[in-house]
Formats: C-alpha cells, structure tokens, sequence
C-alpha cells in the first residue's frame, strides 16, 4: 500500500485516467493499487460483485487530495469510494470533501475498532511503518530505532521515507523518548528541535524514499542496509524469497479508511460496497492476502496464529508501538512539513 | 510638371474627387483588417481561453484571501477600526462568539481555521475546538467565555492573525514564496532560517539550469556544426538519434537512467571491471545524475534551433574570412561563431526555461538537495493542498523567468542587432 | 591539339604571375573535373575562364585560391610553388558570388577585417578603409550593415574588401552573376576600371560570354576540364579555334561538308548540298576530313548586283526579324535550315520579305573550317 508521492504518482494519473469513462451503473473504487489492491479485489471487489452484480472499475492514486478536492469543487465526482489516510480524512471532513457516513447502512459499530469508525470515513485496514533490515548484510539485528541512529554497529545507509511525518517521531524514539509520549515531545519547539538534532547525525547516510515499493528494492539491492518500510511491503518482498525482516519495536501504526466524496452519485453501491467490506469473512480473506491487521474485531480472532503474528494488531507487535497522532499532523503538518523540506533540501 | 499635376494627370480627375478615393481605400483597407482579423481571432481566442485566462486565475489564486472574511465577517466589522497595538473591545469579542456560533461545523469553518493554522500552527484546534463548545450559555460575558475556552484568546496575536486576514486579498503567500512573512505588527520581517526554504530553493534552480544549459551548449554545439555541414545521408542517420530520446517517454529515460547510474548499474560495472575505480561511484540520486539526465533530456533543444541557423550560413562566409587572411580556427571564431548567436540564444533560453521548470527528472533522479522549484509547487499542490502557496512559487517562479528573458533579451538583441535594420 | 599551346602564345618576357603546370584534380578518383592544365597568367592582366557550369573554371580558381588540392601538378605564384600554401598564407584577394559580406559587422568592419587579421595600425587600417570606401564611392554607407545595402553596393563593398589589403592577385567568383541586366553591365565597366586604375591581377570566372568579352584582357575558354583556346576576346570571337569555342561564344551559323584542300591560309570545303566554300582553316585535320565552317550572322552580306565571284550563295527567306538596331534574316542556305544574317538597319532593303530569293556572300577570312565534333555530337 502507501505508494505516495511522484514515482508512482504519474502512473496513477495514466490510471487515473481510466476510471474516467466508467459507465453509470458500475461502482468506482479507487485505492493506492499495488499489492494492497490485489488483496483488496480478492477479499472485497470479488464478493460485492457477486452478491450485487454491480461491476467494480478499479483506479489507483497516491493519495493527492487535490484530485478529489478538484472534483468536489466542480461537482462533478466521478470516484465513489476512496481509499485514504487519517489525516487527510480528517482535514477532507471538516472542509467538506468527504461525506459524513451513515453507518446504520454499514453494519454495527461495536464490531469495529474504535479507532476505524470515523464521522467521514470506514477503517477498514490497520497498518505500520515499521523498522526493516536486510538480514544478508546484516551480521546482528538491530532491535531498535536506536540501532538505526548507530552508525558504528551497523555501518551503511538507511533508508527513510522523504517527510516529517513518521521520520521526527522514530528520531525521538532513537534519542531515548518513550512512545507514550513522542506526540507529546513532538508537540513542543523543544522537542521538534531536539527531533531535527537527532536526524543531523545520520542525515549524509540516509537515502530518502518515496514509494513503498522502493524500501524492499533498497534493501534487496544492498544500497541500505536498515530502513523505514510499511510492513505489507516487507511481508511481500519475504514471500519472494528475500532475506528481509521486521522489527516491530517502536512501530508506527495507523487505520486506512474508505470515503465517499461529497456528491457520490452511486451513493446507494457504496454503501453496499462498504458493508461488504466490513464483513469479517472478507477483512479475513484480506488479512491473509496481505498482512495488514483487519477493523472487524470478529474476523481479528479468526485469523489463523501465524498469520496474526505478522500482523501489526497481533498483541506483540502492537506492545512497543506508537498510534499515529492524527490530529498532531493535521495540526503540524504543513509546518513541520515544510520545515523538514527546508532541513532536507540543506 | 509638378507632383500635384502629376497626381491630378495619373487620377485623371479633378482633385476634389481625391479624398473619397481616399476614404475608399481606407475603408477597403479596413475591411481587410477585419478579415485578417476574423481569421486569427478563433486562435487568439483559443489561446485567451487556454492559457491567458487560466494563468491569470492561477496567478490572482496566490493573492486570494476569501476564507476569514467569509468564516467571520462581524469579527471583521468589529475589528474594523482597530490599533492592533492592545487586545480588542468586548464587541469584537461578541461578534466572534456569534460568528463561531453561527459556522459552527461547517466547511467555511474549517476552511478559514486552515488558513490561519497555515500562518500559525494550531489555530485550526482552536477554532475549531471552540466552535464546538459554543453557544456559551446564556448570561455569560463572551469575553470570559472564550477565555475560559482557550487562554489564546486573551492574547494579542491571536487577534492581529485574524485582522491581518480580514481582506480578500492577502500578501501572505507571496512573501512566504521568498521566504518573508508579516509579524503581528504587519510589518515585513525575515522568516526563520530553519524554516527558509524558498530563496535558496529559487537560486538553486537558476543555478542548475545554467548550469543545464551551458552543459547543453558545450556538448550541443558540435553536433549542430556535424550536423549542419555533413552530407545529408550522415546528417540523417545523426539526426534520428539527435531525436531518438524524444521517442521514448520522459519516465522510460529517467528510469533507464536510474539502471545505469546506480550503484551496481552498468556504467558503475564496467568502470570496477576495467580496473578505473575500485568503489562503485555515487552517480544517481544526487546531483551528477540529474545534470546527465537533464542534459540528455534537453539536449534536442539546443541542437535543432542551432543546427537550423547553422544549416544557413553558407560555408562561402569561413572561406571569404580565410581568403582575407584569417587563420582557420580564428575565422570560426569571429565569423562562424556570431552569426549561430541567435540560434544559440533560442537553444539557450529554451533549454533553459525548460529547466526551471523540471521536475520530475530531479524528483526521481536527485536527493532533496536537488529537488526544483517546481518540485514546490506540486508538493503544496498534490500533498497539502495549499493552492495559494503553489500558485505563488509558480507567480515567483514565472516572474523571475520574465525577469530574465527580458534581460537576456536585452543581451543577446544587442549583440545580434546587426541582422536587423536599425 | 585543341588546347592552343597556351605557354607557347605566350612566351612573354617578364615571368608569369601565376602558372598551373600539369595541374588534375579529381573528386572520385575516376571522372578528372581538371585534366592537365597548363596555364600562365600574366602580371596585371585581366583573365577570364568562361565556360559552362560543370567545365572545371570554378575548380581552377579555387584550386589558386588554397581551398580545392591538385590532384596532381603543381601551381605556382610569382616563383613560389604554392600547393601547400594554406589559403589565408596566399595573400589573394577574392569576390565570391554572393558576396560573403560579414551579416553581423558593419561595412566598416567588414573592410577592416582583413586589415586587423595583419594586425596593421589602426591609423593606417582606418586611412586604407576611407581610400578604399571613396573608390567604391560608398564612403557615406560605412556604419551600415551588409542587408542594408542594394545588391549592387554589396557588391562594390565586396569588392572593395578584396581589394583592401593591396593583393596583387585578385579572384572573381561570377561576382555579378546576382545582379540585374542594366547593374551588371555597370559593374562590369566599373570593374574593369578600377582594374585598369589598381593594375592588379584578375582572374574572372564567369559563364556569360558577354562579360568575357566586355572585361577581359584574355580569355580562358574551359570545356570538359580543359582549355579549349585562351585568347584576346577579339581573336577569340573572330578566330574560334575549335567548333567548341565557335558555338559557345557569339551566334554562330554552322554548315557541315568535307575538305577537298589545304592551300596555305586557304582552304576549299565540299559542302554536303554540293557548293564549295573557301575558308580559313582552323583545326581541320587535313584533306578528305569532315569538317564544321563557322560564319558569324554579321559577317554574311545579302549582295544584289555585282557579286564576287567567290562563297556566294543563293537562298530563300524564311523570316525577317526587327530588333532596332539591327534585323535578323533566317534564310534556306547552303543545306542549312537557319542560316542567320545580322544586317545593320541603315543597309536594308526594306521590300524584303520571306519568300524571297536573295544571295548571300561571304568573306573567306571569316569562314572558319574546324572539327566536326559538333555535328557528330549533334546528330
């Protein structure tokens, strides 16, 4: 999942593009494509289709809110539903890109995690950024951000993905911070300071990402050795034979979400869609396709154990972990954004 | 005979009947104006329409300031008469509590709470966290109310934020666009050097794309001569692969690029088993690797408006500057030389425009040190979708641009000026 | 044979200003564009090569000028052999044809150009630049740029650039050849006389016969990579060595037979229609050869009464042509479908008419008996 930012960005405009001539009785889903997208037709598309006869036209975009934003303005929506992150859910709320949900039409909330009912959007998905490391070129785990920051114990480059978003937090982790309180720290002059100081001591050994496919190929390649990387990713690039692995301690864990733009015109399908896709039968067949942690507290206690494991819900993983300050980020994010661009491009 | 007998014997009429000769011809000429005129005006349309027009409304984006005025227009009516020096009157304290009662939830709200978190991090929690706790109850002073709500309110800033945005129109982004910002005073004042981006960022892509461009020249400059003066069955076959890189999409090269440059690619291989270097070099993914792609990128730029001047300027000129005694390469040098300056100029400008505007090359095949203005402008247009920041860098971005066409035209005019008459 | 011995011609005293000798040049190593050339050049002589595009004149100038390499040979300046002089080393001056005015220099430039290149002193580049402006007469125009003068000044300036820096050899490469009518017959006289004024060198490559003519001390005339006669323009137009030169320069009336005999500066020509013609030999190989008489238009008399007994002929009028000055007759003559006779207007009988009978006669010193490669190349 998580393919954000340019390389892959283009691509989706081409994808993008695709969507366009959809006829009108079909639904519109649009994800972040990819690996994701390949579970998300299997546990979800598949089933709807089946059940309503309603066809699926499938788009893929990085998660570029103008897009959605444009076409809300001119109030001509082509997408249905959408898959998108926390925050900019949360900023698409409150200016009236995404439609207020009613989840009578969904299903129950109990079911659901806490966290995946939201007022404009349907958690569907739990995933992490987590700690990965080649274990070829690596003679010892690293078991910690700390490790990450050690350039004496693990010589060579890491990567991190191009933001502020998740890189100031796993720098506060490294310089000793607990995860109870890196929101906190984060959210003082002192603590973005201290955050940047940090990352100065790594910053000529790191090789900045952008899309989530490039940590597993950076890895693989031995061009780094350690690196931020969303989890699925890992898991996919385990299944294919690389010696990659996974260091949960002081991840970064956040729920993607569902939306429909405001002035959906299959309203009627995407809310069928939605209730298909919070069905534990499905978020099950999900999991399993790719190991993001599914919001449907029923399908969590049918995941067979060893997939749950690899899992960032599963209890072991989630014990060290960081829930993503989402309203941190709507608040911060364009500042520290832009003031990490300003300490990158240094 | 004199001119006017002359002219009274060629009209053969008396010379009253000269002026409605005269108005004829004007109204005739008239009239084929307008037809010229009807003949380009679906053009001069098309062109107002697709590319005036909407570069005017992205421009006039970088100065709009709608969003508080809406948000909270009786704050603003009560802040109208305001020093800004000390905090403001109890009416413009009522008339924010009404005004967050009244957009209470709605999208005016968040919009306006963004625009001010824009300036100052936090202010969107805090409208909005206090929009939510409104109405205060009845009998309760707004003031104390909103104190009681958040201290910020009783501080001044937070009221000089919302009166500096209480026009439609606003000088914020452009300043932030060059790194300045107005303090609680109004007055202009030097960002943060930590959080100053923009000028270095603006030199930076001048200076790449002189770069880029003088690269360009050097290694553009003896094809377009090959080309020009080879026979034609050579300077075909040199042509297509002048060309051959515009085949191919601008992605296909980068990412091919990236297979040559990186760390175990080709070229890095080939030079450790020739015994050249014995560590692979760092060739992408800094800024080598984005002047080899955008050199290559642009290099047909340059080449073909220096090959069409080159290709009429017939060879007889080298051989009169020989003749008169000049020595080969001199002659290249004073004669052939000036006159490819206008074909130089236009590769040049041309290369060069098109590097100030590059984006993605920088974007895949450079680190952040390397990223372009244009790498701004879509980040604050896809990322934050903060339009009127992306509108300004692109406002910056084309001024500067204007800025140095001018000049250039200046420069490369004067010194070109003989092949026009004066 | 047909190539009139030129170093024999011109056994001159003073050694030549310049001298091909042997001189070839090839471009594919099969079709020799130059064959064997041999040609002196007096000192202060005006010397045209005329011929038609593709006959090797171009070849030949720039072969002196240092930009074309003999094949073989060798071409000698004065007493230097220059083969392996580099162009700008040759101190020539040269008109091209389309003039090569610098575009992006003044004319002032332009003339002081090949002044600085021998790095002169300025006060002296600036008094040569003036002399040489007030000959051209364009003394007003030198601030201006090349494509702001007429075809006509350009050329003078280009003239003057080649003049400029006092080569004692100067070389024309059709310089007139994008001029109009009444501008090119102007700089022709204008050229010939500053010429006459400089007493430089000139070499002249032109394909209108006319200019030859009107410009040169001597002409060159090429064919075929070779040169076919080089003479005065009087000898050549008058005297045409071979059929080649008759029919190239001037109007010519050609008629085909036989020789019976060679008597000294005499000779007796069968014609094919069975009339006999006395002529000056020219090139004829001997007795029994076929052979072409060459006549000028102007040099047949339409004759009534006494009649010389010699080279009178009778023929019919097919058309009579005014131009002016002059009228033209086409007559049915001697086996010739259009044997032309140029007769002044004053000496015209004025009752002529197609249809009519008259006779023609003709002097044998203006008939030329040469080879009859033009009427086998004809046929």
């Amino acid at each position: 999942m998580k393919q954000k930012q340019s390389t892959m960005k283009l691509l989706a405009l081409a994808a993008g593009m695709l969507t366009i001539g959809a006829a009108q009785a079909d639904l519109t889903v649009i994800s972040f494509g990819g690996t994701n997208q390949k579970a998300q037709v299997k546990a979800f598309y598949e089933p709807f289709t089946k059940e309503t006869r309603i066809a699926i036209v499938q788009g893929e975009y990085n998660g570029e809110q103008a897009k959605i934003k444009a076409m809300v303005d001119a109030r001509n929506v082509t997408w249905d539903v959408v898959e998108v992150e926390s925050p900019e859910l949360a900023r698409g709320c409150e200016e009236g890109v995404y439609e207020k949900l009613d989840y009578s039409r969904i299903g129950n909330k109990k079911d659901f995690l806490d966290s995946a009912i939201r007022e404009c959007g349907f958690g569907f998905f739990v995933w992490s950024t987590v700690l990965a490391y080649n274990a070829d070129s690596l003679k010892v785990a690293p078991t910690s951000w700390s490790d990450f920051w050690d350039l004496k114990k693990f010589p060579g480059k890491r990567g991190m993905r191009k933001g502020a978003k998740f890189t100031l937090e796993f720098a506060l982790m490294a310089d000793g911070v607990k995860p109870a309180e890196v929101y906190k720290v984060l959210g003082t002059k002192a603590g973005v300071e201290r955050a940047f100081k940090k990352l100065d001591q790594i910053k000529p050994h790191i090789q900045w990402w952008e899309a989530g496919a490039q940590p597993p190929q950076l890895l693989a390649s031995g061009d780094v050795v350690m690196s931020s990387a969303y989890n699925g990713r890992i898991a996919a690039a385990q299944q294919e034979g690389r010696n990659l692995k996974i260091v949960w301690t002081g991840n970064i864990y956040d729920v993607e979400f569902f939306a429909l733009p405001v002035g959906v015109t299959q309203r009627d399908a995407a809310y069928k869609f939605l209730a298909t896709v919070g069905k534990a039968d499905n978020q099950k067949v999900y999991s399993s396709e790719i190991p993001y942690g599914p919001t449907n507290l029923k399908a969590m206690a049918q995941i067979p154990a060893a997939v749950a494991a690899e899992l960032p819900t599963a209890p072991a993983n989630a014990k060290t972990a960081v829930a993503s300050n989402t309203s941190f980020w709507v608040e911060h994010g364009e500042d520290l954004e832009q003031r990490f661009n300003a300490w990158a491009a240094r | 005979m004199s001119a006017k007998a002359i002219g009274e014997a060629v009209s053969g009429a008396p010379s009253e009947t000269a002026t409605p000769l005269k108005t004829q011809l004007r109204r005739a000429e008239r009239l084929k104006k307008l037809k010229y005129g009807a003949l380009i005006a679906p053009l001069a349309l098309f062109l107002l329409l697709t590319f005036l027009w909407p570069i005017g409304a992205l421009l006039m984006r970088s100065i709009e300031n709608p969003e508080v005025p809406e948000a909270l227009p009786q704050t603003l009516r009560a802040l109208a008469g305001w020093d800004r020096q000390a905090l403001p009157g109890e009416d413009a304290y009522a008339a924010l509590v009404a005004d967050l009662t009244e957009n209470k939830g709605s999208r005016t709200l968040a919009v306006a709470a963004k625009r001010m978190n824009m300036e100052e991090p936090g202010f969107r929690s805090l409208f909005m966290n206090t929009a939510r706790k409104l109405p205060l109850e009845p009998g309760v002073d707004a003031r104390e109310g909103l104190l009681e709500i958040d201290s910020q309110w009783g501080e001044l800033g937070t009221w000089q934020l919302i009166a500096r945005n209480g026009r439609a129109y606003t000088d914020y982004f452009l300043l932030a666009a060059v790194d300045l910002y107005r303090d609680g005073a109004g007055n202009i004042v030097q960002a943060d050097p930590s959080a100053s981006i923009f000028v270095d960022i603006f030199v930076r892509t001048f200076w790449m794309s002189l770069i880029v461009t003088v690269w360009c020249v050097v290694l553009g400059y003896p094809v377009a001569y090959l080309l020009a003066t080879q026979s034609s069955r050579v300077s075909n076959l040199l042509m297509i692969f002048v060309l051959l890189p515009f085949w191919t999409s601008i992605l296909v090269r980068v990412a091919a690029w990236i297979v040559l440059l990186q760390q175990g690619g080709l070229i890095n291989m080939g030079l450790i088993s020739l015994g050249i270097i014995d560590q692979p070099l760092q060739l992408v993914f800094n800024r080598i690797g984005v002047y080899i792609a955008m050199v290559h990128i642009l290099l047909p730029f340059m080449i073909l408006p220096l090959y069409s001047v080159m290709k009429g300027i017939s060879p007889t000129y080298l051989r009169a500057a020989v003749s008169l005694g000049c020595p080969p390469f001199k002659s290249y040098w004073k004669v052939y030389f000036p006159m490819t300056i206008p074909g130089l100029a236009a590769g040049g400008l041309l290369v060069f425009i098109i590097s100030m505007g590059y984006y993605i090359t920088p974007a895949l095949l450079g680190s952040p040190k390397e990223q372009m203005a244009s790498y701004f402008v879509a980040f604050y247009t896809n990322e934050t979708t903060n339009w009127g920041m992306a509108a300004a860098l692109s406002a910056v971005l084309l001024l500067a641009t204007l800025i140095l066409y001018f000049v250039y035209n200046r420069l490369v005019g004067s010194a070109t000026s003989g092949a026009r008459p004066r | 044979m047909s190539q009139a011995d030129p170093s024999a011609t011109i056994a001159t005293k003073a050694a030549p200003h310049v001298s091909f000798r042997g001189t070839q040049k090839t471009y594919d190593g099969e079709h020799l564009i130059v064959s064997d050339l041999n040609l002196d050049i007096r000192r202060g002589e005006f010397l045209t090569l005329l011929g038609p595009s593709g006959s090797g004149k171009t070849t030949c100038l720039m072969m002196l000028a240092g930009f074309e390499t003999p094949t073989a040979g060798e071409i000698r300046l004065g007493d230097q052999v220059i083969n392996k002089v580099p162009p700008h080393k040759r101190n020539i001056g040269m008109v091209f044809q389309n003039y090569a005015l610098f575009p992006h220099m003044t004319v002032a430039e332009n003339l002081r150009f090949p002044l600085a290149v021998r790095k002169l002193p300025a006060a002296e580049i600036d008094v040569k630049v003036k002399n040489v402006l007030e000959m051209v007469r364009l003394s007003e125009f030198s601030s201006r740029y090349p494509q702001q003068l007429s075809g006509g000044q350009q050329q003078r300036i280009a003239l003057a650039r080649a003049l400029v820096f006092d080569p004692e050899l100067v070389l024309m490469d059709e310089p007139l050849g994008a001029l109009d009518k009444q501008l090119r017959e102007h700089m022709q006289l204008e050229i010939k006389h500053i010429h006459q004024t400089l007493g430089v060198t000139v070499v002249f490559v032109t394909h209108d016969q006319g200019e030859a003519l009107t410009m040169s001390d001597r002409i060159a005339v090429f064919d075929a990579g070779i040169i076919q006669q080089i003479d005065s323009p009087e000898a050549l137009y008058e005297r045409p060595a071979n059929s080649f030169v008759a029919s190239f320069i001037g109007e010519n009336n050609a008629l085909h037979g036989t020789v019976e005999s060679i008597d000294g500066a005499l000779c007796r020509v069968r014609l094919d229609c069975g009339a006999e013609v006395v002529a000056r030999p020219g090139n004829v190989v001997g007795v029994g050869a076929r052979t072409m008489l060459s006549v000028r238009p102007e040099r047949a008399f339409l004759v009534s009464g006494s009649a010389p007994s010699v080279n009178l002929f009778s023929g019919e009028v097919k058309e009579v042509i005014y131009l002016g000055d002059h009228v033209r007759i086409r007559l049915d003559l001697a086996g010739s479908h259009d044997f032309t006779v140029k007769t002044p207007i004053s000496q015209l009988d004025k009752s002529l008419q197609a249809g009519d009978n008259v006779q023609v006669a003709m002097d044998p010193a203006h008939i030329s008996a040469l080879d009859a490669v033009v009427e086998s190349t004809a046929m």
